[in-house]
């Protein structure tokens, strides 16, 4: 794989926070998915995964709501919103501007590139599926079935979208319900959307703030928690941790020192007993 | 040969009861799914899903095992930095209790990641800073180390090496020291783990003071396990006792009592304030609710006024009963937080497979084996009794170096 082949300086790049948010993402107006699943085949293609028992033209496939797989990075799904109303929305890794899967990981496998694709390294990951844990999307997949497995997710296409390609999923979509492009840029056309069509949308872009933002953002006629999209509060994941992390240096420091000097109390206690005895004896 | 043979596995003819078959047996099985596991990989064996990627053996064999085996340092700090000599005789048990506790986590820990080979790279490749798991990997193995350092002074003493028994007595407080920072650090980031899951966990168990509450909950399992566990010793191995220990047993499992009715106490009103700062008094007259107030009522409450009454009444019977009790409600706190209430909106939850069950099962006896075995042999349970085939381990030396 070339991703194990990346520079290692760039693999352990660090992205500063701006420029995590500035990076590439896609947009997904779901107004526009007519749910022909072209994004999943493609992908499938590009990502050299098996093939699925059911062919990518069978639209029967949607009457039931799947989940992505070790084999498969997206999948489109059909929601019923409302009475006769239906909404297909496609799921994907979300590519948060700061993971969850990645400040979780034991060993950082997990790590937010520079164009904005958070990527998976298989020559490190132990299989701990801390990260699966973590990821409020329950995005990464576990190869339950193997003796030797991996962590599967979408990539971004991060090899492609280094050769200047766009990401396999996005270069299918025939109706252009995904727009790849820099993240504020997609913000802002988002919202002139919703401005110029008010009644066509919830005013609410999804993951421009949900979990600290994500690289990808939807747009949708109807309330995404009905589109199988959580209800998440704006704080950075990795927040989450970092204050509790943030008490092993002051333990480390204090616990040791507090802890001889506890010591060191009841040596003198002890002393001071024998003394006592001592004295007591040879009166 | 004979006496070596004796000194390996002691008498034959005693090998073949009752607990021995159904352990053997149960162990046995144990290895084969084990074996099914290492080469049809975790979704042969287990009942583990895309939804619920930790199960049985992360929230048993290393939730309860690190939190059962907090023992070795609640005693090894009383003793040596509080200085509360009176409870000597229980810091060897207590130590070697944790010592195999944190062995079984972390046989436990092999089975359950998915390219166990690859555990060396956490320290190779120091790469993962911020997580809660590279801390908790860390000071785990640190304190494996620690613990193996604290026990080996009885293998110095079988085999008869005083003067390395005496160079290592000079370690015992810093050791000691080093036990009591690893084991807060870890002890408080298994429930920091949870932190990090916000939506997954059920409200009324995520709170911001889970690293508070594990770490304090140690306390109690610590000193619980040793109230069980040296009763348990003292009336099975008898014969490896002199009898001045003997007849202290009883004070000490008071003293530990009414220590561990003090801090289950503190506990019981920090677990209030989380209630409180949650806000979540709605979910209480739901299923999970019911099952928190159990946790909560049942199990921290109700343990702290039956150790505070068999204490005051000095019932060691029913501080030992508490104990038993006390420890089964740790058991229940840490399914509660990584099983039972984790992925609490998912259905069907996730169950453990029979499978999972029996290598749990497995790995707990062969630490009970292994417990056996050692106190058997070694000065644990008092160091004046002589250690056995001590005379038989020098033989086997001078004839070794007669060869050489």
């Amino acid at each position: 794989m070339a991703l194990l082949a990346a520079n290692p300086a760039q693999a352990a790049e660090a992205v500063g926070r701006l420029r995590k948010e500035e990076a590439m993402g896609v947009l997904v107006d779901t107004t526009l998915c007519v749910g022909c699943r072209s994004c999943e085949a493609a992908c499938n293609k590009v990502n050299a995964l098996p093939k699925p028992d059911r062919s990518f033209d069978d639209d029967s496939v949607l009457d039931q709501l799947r989940d992505t797989s070790p084999t498969a990075f997206t999948v489109v799904n059909k929601y019923t919103v409302s009475k006769g109303v239906e909404i297909t929305r496609k799921k994907q890794c979300m590519h948060c501007v700061e993971p969850a899967c990645s400040s979780a990981c034991i060993i950082k496998a997990m790590e937010k590139r520079s164009n904005g694709a958070v990527t998976y390294r298989k020559d490190l990951c132990l299989g701990c599926r801390y990260c699966m844990v973590a990821c409020p999307f329950s995005v990464p997949k576990f190869e339950y079935s193997k003796a030797s497995p991996f962590i599967r997710k979408c990539q971004f296409c991060f090899e492609r979208q280094e050769q200047g390609e766009l990401p396999g999923c996005v270069e299918a979509c025939p109706v252009e319900a995904l727009k790849y492009g820099r993240r504020p840029e997609l913000i802002e056309e988002a919202g002139k959307r919703i401005h110029d069509t008010p009644d066509a949308y919830v005013h609410h872009i999804y993951g421009e703030h949900e979990v600290g933002g994500t690289s990808w953002l939807y747009l949708a006629g109807a309330p995404f928690e009905k589109l199988g999209l959580p209800q998440l509060s704006d704080k950075d994941y990795p927040e989450l941790t970092s204050g509790a992390m943030g008490t092993v240096p002051a333990i480390l420091l204090m616990w040791p020192a507090l802890l001889a000097g506890f010591h060191y109390l009841s040596h003198l206690k002890d002393q001071a007993h024998e003394e006592r005895s001592r004295h007591h004896v040879s009166r | 040969m004979k006496k070596l043979i004796y000194l390996l596995i002691g008498d034959p003819k005693k090998l073949f009861t009752p607990f021995n078959l159904i352990s053997g047996l149960i162990i046995v099985l144990g290895l084969g799914l084990i074996g099914l596991r290492m080469f049809k990989g975790l979704g042969a064996v287990t009942n583990l899903s895309q939804t619920t990627p930790w199960g049985l053996w992360i929230g048993f064999d290393v939730m309860c095992g690190v939190a059962l085996a907090a023992g070795g340092y609640t005693i090894a700090g009383t003793v040596h930095l509080f200085g509360l000599k009176d409870y000597e005789p229980l810091v060897r048990p207590a130590i070697l209790t944790g010592l195999l506790g944190y062995v079984f986590v972390v046989v436990g820990l092999v089975l359950d990641l998915g390219r166990p080979w690859r555990m060396p790279f956490i320290m190779l490749f120091p790469r993962g800073v911020t997580s809660v798991l590279f801390e908790v990997g860390m000071c785990v193995a640190a304190y494996l180390t620690v613990q193996v350092l604290e026990f080996v002074p009885a293998f110095w003493e079988w085999l008869g090496w005083s003067r390395v028994r005496r160079f290592w007595s000079q370690l015992t407080i810093w050791l000691a020291i080093l036990g009591v920072v690893l084991s807060t650090l870890h002890q408080s980031s298994l429930g920091s783990l949870f932190l990090i899951a916000p939506t997954k966990l059920h409200p009324l168990w995520y709170s911001m003071y889970l690293p508070l509450y594990f770490f304090i909950s140690s306390i109690i399992a610590g000193l619980s396990m040793v109230i069980v566990e040296s009763a348990l010793s003292h009336k099975l191995f008898t014969y490896r006792l002199s009898s001045s220990v003997h007849f202290d047993l009883d004070d000490l499992t008071l003293g530990l009592g009414k220590t561990a009715a003090a801090v289950l106490y503190v506990y019981f009103f920090l677990k209030l304030i989380g209630l409180a700062d949650g806000n979540h008094w709605d979910l209480l007259d739901t299923p999970y609710g019911h099952l928190y107030l159990i946790e909560i009522v049942g199990f921290v409450a109700l343990p702290c006024a039956l150790y505070v009454f068999g204490v005051r009444t000095r019932n060691v019977r029913v501080v030992r009963i508490t104990g038993v009790w006390t420890v089964i409600g740790i058991l229940f706190n840490r399914f509660n937080v990584s099983i039972i209430a984790m992925n609490w909106q998912i259905s069907p939850h996730y169950r453990p497979s029979w499978m999972e069950v029996t290598v749990s099962l497995a790995l707990v006896m062969m630490a009970i084996w292994l417990f056996r075995w050692l106190v058997n042999r070694l000065p644990v349970l008092s160091t004046d009794k002589p250690a056995v085939g001590t005379n038989t381990l020098r033989e086997l030396w001078s004839a070794e170096a007669e060869k050489a």
